[in-house]
């Protein structure tokens, strides 16, 4: 599946490195989010038709992509296309800024394309409407069929140098696609855009599959599968669909992620019911306990240099969030706030830990420094949890479970993301239910 | 005749406790004391006056007398029937994270497994699987359906 992308980034002109008056604050919520016009990427008339590529609204739809993605951050207004004046060849070659000023734009993309050769060109400026400059130009090739993500690719930079941060738009999302009665849930592993595009289902729904995490370089994929009624932790090559169980044991084995380097998978494996944490390196196959404790320990992530492990405990009696080397000694105890806290996932920028809490009934997710300090509730619910990291640490993607009637009657499985100021909180665009989403890394890097 | 007064009393009060806490906790379908469920209605039969089933507190894998009670039923049963096998399906309620909840209804199925192997039953003739929340036999979310989606369920095997 993973298509191998060529981009030929070229800077057609100077970069202009001259600073900008544009700068978009992310740290806090947004409440005055920047006014960006999108001009329609200027479709060259010379362009041939490629495959079901619909060359001549190519220029609409990737625009409008970049739009979304914009309006998805919280943090841009994409601003109405009826009250651009500018043709968008013209405004490519050289914005009439003044007239752009009068519709409140504070920023500008421009563009345009070319399908020939079987080869999509694409070239996209961003410029800074009240200093009338230009702020980043730069020009893609690939096959014409990869527009969507040059549309997401587009976004990032536009992204990147706005909020100085890196992006997310050229992510996948992997989760667990449900449908039927909650009695009979039938799950299959999906994964799709980030915006909730391009859906595909990776096994046929025969057995139950859950938590499906990517590996570092998104081309792998480790979940539990219910297997010939079997739960073990399986490894699935996306491209090849070859899956194969990690490890021999004699027993449930659960809760899998990999580590930064992509080299171990760490999960838990239960006993006589008794579950610790174990490794197991992929290559030689060695495997590493990591707890001994007669408790419950579960749901362990690596700090993303690889020296910690976060993991969930109920060794002091009720499940709590623990830290410890990542050869598993000095054991620690972070959360001490009132309730239950579960799904401990180190952000990937190493400063945060992303949680579950329970408390009076409610489910709520939040962050907390790797020490425990500065907790903070992002979302409260009567049902959600498991949530993951955007790859720039931004924002969390988890699940929600609602219903309508005591009964269970309307019952629905839903990704939701939310930022980590506690705002922007967004329902993903999914074909079916869904739960257990993770967020791949940036596909592009 | 005082004495036997006082006792009386005291009886009064401790049914209409126990009659009061029923309504609260079970309304027609069942009852539970604790969090634990007592009903009958999600029970099946593995024989005559076999239960398949016991049930377990909020977060917790202990076995309650009367789950003790129907587990010495269970193994009878397995010494009279040499020839049958059986599996322990471990479960959990909605209101925990998936993965706790996986670990959490393996040590429940092995708990009820640990207390069959105490009365004899070879621990050949028993196995374990843990399907955390993800079979719930009742969908409500309330705590009666809660409890009785804490379980273990002893289920033949050919």
């Amino acid at each position: 599946m993973k298509k191998i992308f060529y981009i030929l980034t070229l800077f057609l002109f100077k970069f202009n490195i001259a600073y900008s008056l544009i700068e978009v604050d992310i740290t806090r919520g947004n409440l005055d989010p920047l006014p960006i016009a999108v001009s329609p990427l200027h479709v060259d008339p010379q362009s041939n038709n490629y495959q079901d590529v619909k060359t001549k609204e190519l220029g609409e739809l990737i625009s409008s992509i970049v739009e979304k993605n914009f309006r998805s951050t919280g943090l841009f207004n994409p601003l109405n296309k009826d009250a651009f004046v500018q043709k968008p060849d013209i405004a490519h070659l050289k914005p009439r800024f003044e007239d752009w000023r009068l519709i409140t734009a504070q920023a500008l993309v421009t563009g345009k394309l070319l399908i020939k050769d079987e080869k999509l060109k694409i070239e996209f400026r961003l410029w800074d409407v009240a200093a009338n400059k230009e702020m980043i130009a730069l020009a893609f090739t690939t096959t014409p069929s990869n527009w969507r993500r040059v549309a997401h690719i587009i976004s990032d930079k536009i992204y990147e140098r706005l909020t100085g941060e890196t992006g997310y738009f050229d992510t996948r999302i992997i989760y667990v696609s449900e449908t039927g009665p909650r009695t009979q849930r039938i799950k299959k592993l999906a994964i799709m855009d980030q915006d909730g595009e391009n859906t595909k289902y990776l096994t046929l729904g025969n057995e139950l599959v859950l938590t499906p995490r990517f590996n570092p370089t998104n081309q792998l994929v480790t979940y539990l599968s219910y297997f010939r009624n079997l739960p073990r932790v399986y490894l699935l090559d996306i491209e090849t669909g070859i899956q194969e169980v990690v490890g021999n044991f004699p027993g449930m084995t659960f809760a899998p992620r990999f580590s930064p380097d992509g080299k171990k998978i760490i999960m838990s494996f239960a006993e006589d019911g008794n579950s610790d944490i174990y490794t197991m390196d992929l290559e030689s196959r060695l495997v590493e306990r990591i707890t001994e404790d007669s408790s419950i320990d579960t749901s362990p992530s690596y700090s993303p240099d690889g020296k910690y492990i976060t993991f969930n405990s109920d060794r002091s009696g009720l499940q709590q969030i623990y830290i410890m080397k990542s050869d598993g000694s000095g054991v620690k105890r972070i959360s001490f706030g009132d309730g239950l806290y579960g799904t401990p996932v180190w952000s990937p920028r190493g400063d945060l830990i992303a949680f579950t809490k329970v408390r009076g009934g409610k489910f709520y997710i939040g962050v907390m420094r790797s020490d425990g300090s500065g907790e903070r509730l992002l979302t409260e619910n009567f049902y959600q949890e498991a949530p993951s990291w955007s790859p720039n640490g931004r924002l969390l993607v988890f699940y929600r479970e609602t219903k309508s009637g005591k009964k269970g009657e309307g019952f629905t499985a839903r990704l939701w993301s939310i930022d980590i100021t506690g705002y922007n909180e967004r329902e993903l665009k999914t074909e079916t239910d869904a739960s257990d989403p993770s967020w791949s890394s940036l596909l592009s890097k | 005749m005082k004495f036997n007064k006082n006792i009386k009393n005291l009886l009064i009060i401790l049914v209409s406790t126990l009659a009061l806490s029923a309504c609260a906790a079970g309304k027609k379908s069942g009852v539970s004391t604790g969090d634990v469920y007592t009903g009958s209605d999600t029970i099946q039969y593995l024989a005559s006056g076999v239960k398949d089933r016991v049930f377990f507190a909020t977060n917790k894998s202990a076995l309650t007398t009367a789950s003790r009670d129907t587990l010495r039923k269970q193994a009878s049963w397995m010494r009279k029937n040499k020839k049958l096998n059986v599996v322990l399906e471990g479960h959990g309620d909605e209101r925990g994270t998936r993965e706790y909840n996986l670990a959490l209804a393996e040590k429940r199925a092995n708990a009820a497994r640990d207390y069959l192997l105490t009365y004899g039953i070879s621990g050949k003739r028993i196995s374990v699987i843990s399907y955390g929340k993800e079979k719930p036999v009742n969908s409500a979310s309330t705590p009666l359906a809660w409890s009785q989606n804490r379980r273990s369920v002893t289920v033949k095997t050919k």
